[in-house]
């Protein structure tokens, strides 16, 4: 028996050289996200070195250049818009999957998934100008000034309803057809059916598909920085004016120093930190769908 | 049976009013838009901070930020790409680290890069605000979606491919070039199209990277404003600015909406292909 030395699938001398330039490339890939954090770190270490945690919520005010850094108005008109677009677009978003899932006809259900798949193409800041120029006018009729947390939260909810149904019509797609047979078997209405049968299957997708939309909606920052107002406040009615701690990185990143830009990249730190806890459980939900 | 009927009511209600608000918000811009664009608002340069005049070198600034982010991000994520398909097991650790960082990659807001890019290119590397650093921003962006996208390519090319080529006695490399790239050509231009559609809509990311200046840029180290930018600018910094701010949103959409279209176009073609070829 001859043994050669090199096994027909183990990699030629070129492939070793591709190979190792390819790992190159794929760690300097991966690297982006470490950069990331690094850089995001280093910029507010200034800041969140003399400054406690606690005074970013305890402080009598925003006013960074006197040294005064509460961002509670900020935190929650962030966290307020991001709650109100979730409450709007889930169900929206989940009736347009079952629409074109299992009520519309063939032909019907492709034009309605390619709208909404042109409405994720848009982008945000045509949103926050259409929100500005149109919606803002109509919720000013209702109560002035128009631009508020209602508007921001009608303009975040469009934005991100397409994200929705598109992972929701995913995850529909992902229920086992025998299951469909099986209720229809049985006799179920379509409703009964649905909720029923259906959407607890797809129950895990659709979780994990929501928990990646609140990430994106806590992060958008041009349709909330066009149509919320932009004042510091916490909101005492839903015609308020606010600013999301997106929006205010936006604005005063353009002339802030020392400090100021610190406890900016430090408000950007905390961002990136909830947006990761989210993504987190998302892949959490997204595992738990694998091994169920 | 009421139940049954009235969330089909609902559902078919819900399918209506977004498919209305699509149109209206479509039809909003259109007609606003079409009233200020004409050939001269396209080849002419902004005047009086963009209220009349045209977008001239907003446009070409817009298509260089994106030239730069698409050659930086294209290799990087092929690369990348090939390298988690073709030369790791998928299980091995490596691999799973780099997939990882990616799925966080592409969860990252826009301000975030912003605030990434103004503290790495502009100051720690030194570029400015400029069309480089806008550029180079937007192409870690696009990254997550360049490799996304190849990787599904080149997994859905069959293995029969790599089996015959293995038994050729062809190397990797070979195998690589003239059998499994081909193969994922499509799906590799569609990913292409939708990382240029991606950095194309962006502005967050770029207002302190690539800047405000709305002058024609003469080289890549010149700061540039971009076409989404410049929305931006007109709606909520020039008073008056928003007949000149419809038509820049008119000429974004429309070129959004071709890159887009021919993304979905390569897609469905590519699974069409797909499906003979079994």
């Amino acid at each position: 028996m001859t043994l050669s030395r090199h096994n027909i699938l183990s990699l030629s001398h070129t492939d070793e050289i591709l190979a190792a330039l390819l790992r190159l490339c794929a760690l300097l890939s991966a690297a982006i996200v470490i950069l990331i954090l690094l850089f995001l770190s280093s910029e507010s270490w200034p800041v969140l070195q003399h400054v406690p945690l606690t005074r970013f919520l305890s402080d009598a005010s925003w006013h960074p250049t006197q040294g005064l850094y509460n961002i509670a108005p900020m935190l929650s008109a962030t966290l307020l818009s991001t709650l109100g677009a979730i409450l709007l677009a889930t169900p929206l978003g989940i009736a347009s999957a079952l629409f074109s899932h299992y009520y519309a006809p063939p032909a019907l259900a492709t034009w309605h998934r390619r709208i909404i798949a042109l409405l994720a193409g848009i982008p945000s800041v045509v949103y926050g100008f259409w929100g500005l120029t149109t919606l803002a006018p109509l919720v000013g009729r209702l109560h002035p000034p128009g631009v508020s947390l209602l508007t921001g939260i009608l303009v975040l909810t469009l934005m991100i309803l397409p994200t929705v149904a598109l992972t929701v019509d995913a995850a529909l797609a992902g229920v086992p057809n025998v299951y469909l047979r099986g209720a229809v078997a049985l006799g179920m209405s379509r409703w009964t059916m649905i909720s029923g049968v259906v959407l607890p299957a797809a129950r895990s997708g659709i979780t994990s598909g929501i928990m990646l939309t609140t990430g994106r909606a806590l992060g958008e920052t041009m349709a909330i920085l066009m149509v919320a107002g932009n004042v510091v406040q916490h909101p005492h009615s839903l015609f308020d004016s606010v600013r999301t701690l997106t929006a205010n990185i936006a604005l005063e990143m353009a002339y802030a120093m020392g400090d100021h830009r610190a406890a900016l990249f430090a408000t950007g730190l905390a961002l990136l930190a909830m947006v990761l806890l989210l993504v987190s459980i998302a892949e959490f939900f997204r595992r738990d769908l694998v091994h169920g | 049976m009421a139940k049954n009927f009235l969330a089909t009511a609902m559902i078919w209600l819900v399918a209506l009013l977004i498919s209305s608000v699509f149109l209206y918000l479509l039809s909003d811009m259109l007609i606003h838009g079409m009233a200020r664009l004409s050939l001269a608002y396209l080849v002419d340069a902004p005047l009086d901070a963009g209220r009349s005049g045209g977008i001239a070198p907003i446009i070409v600034a817009t298509a260089i930020i994106v030239l730069i982010a698409i050659t930086a991000a294209a290799p990087l994520g092929l690369a990348t790409a090939v390298l988690l398909t073709e030369f790791t097991r998928q299980k091995s650790g490596f691999g799973r680290f780099v997939e990882h960082s990616l799925d966080v990659l592409a969860s990252v807001p826009s301000i975030i890069f912003g605030l990434f890019g103004n503290a790495f290119f502009c100051l720690y590397l030194g570029l400015g605000f400029s069309l480089l650093s806008g550029g180079l921003t937007l192409a870690c962006m696009a990254l997550p979606i360049l490799i996304r996208t190849a990787v599904e390519g080149l997994r859905s090319a069959p293995d029969d491919y790599r089996l015959a080529a293995a038994a050729l006695g062809m190397t990797r490399s070979a195998a690589l070039l003239h059998l499994l790239l081909p193969a994922a050509a499509p799906a590799l231009a569609a990913g292409l199209m939708l990382g240029i559609g991606r950095a194309g809509a962006e502005t967050a990311a770029l207002i302190f990277t690539s800047g405000y200046v709305d002058r024609m840029p003469a080289s890549w180290f010149d700061s540039g404003r971009a076409l989404s930018v410049h929305i931006y600018d007109l709606a909520m910094n020039v008073p008056g600015g928003d007949a000149s701010a419809h038509a820049a949103a008119l000429v974004l959409i429309l070129l959004l909406f071709a890159i887009n279209s021919l993304a979905m176009g390569l897609t469905r073609h590519w699974q069409r292909g797909r499906i003979h070829s079994i």
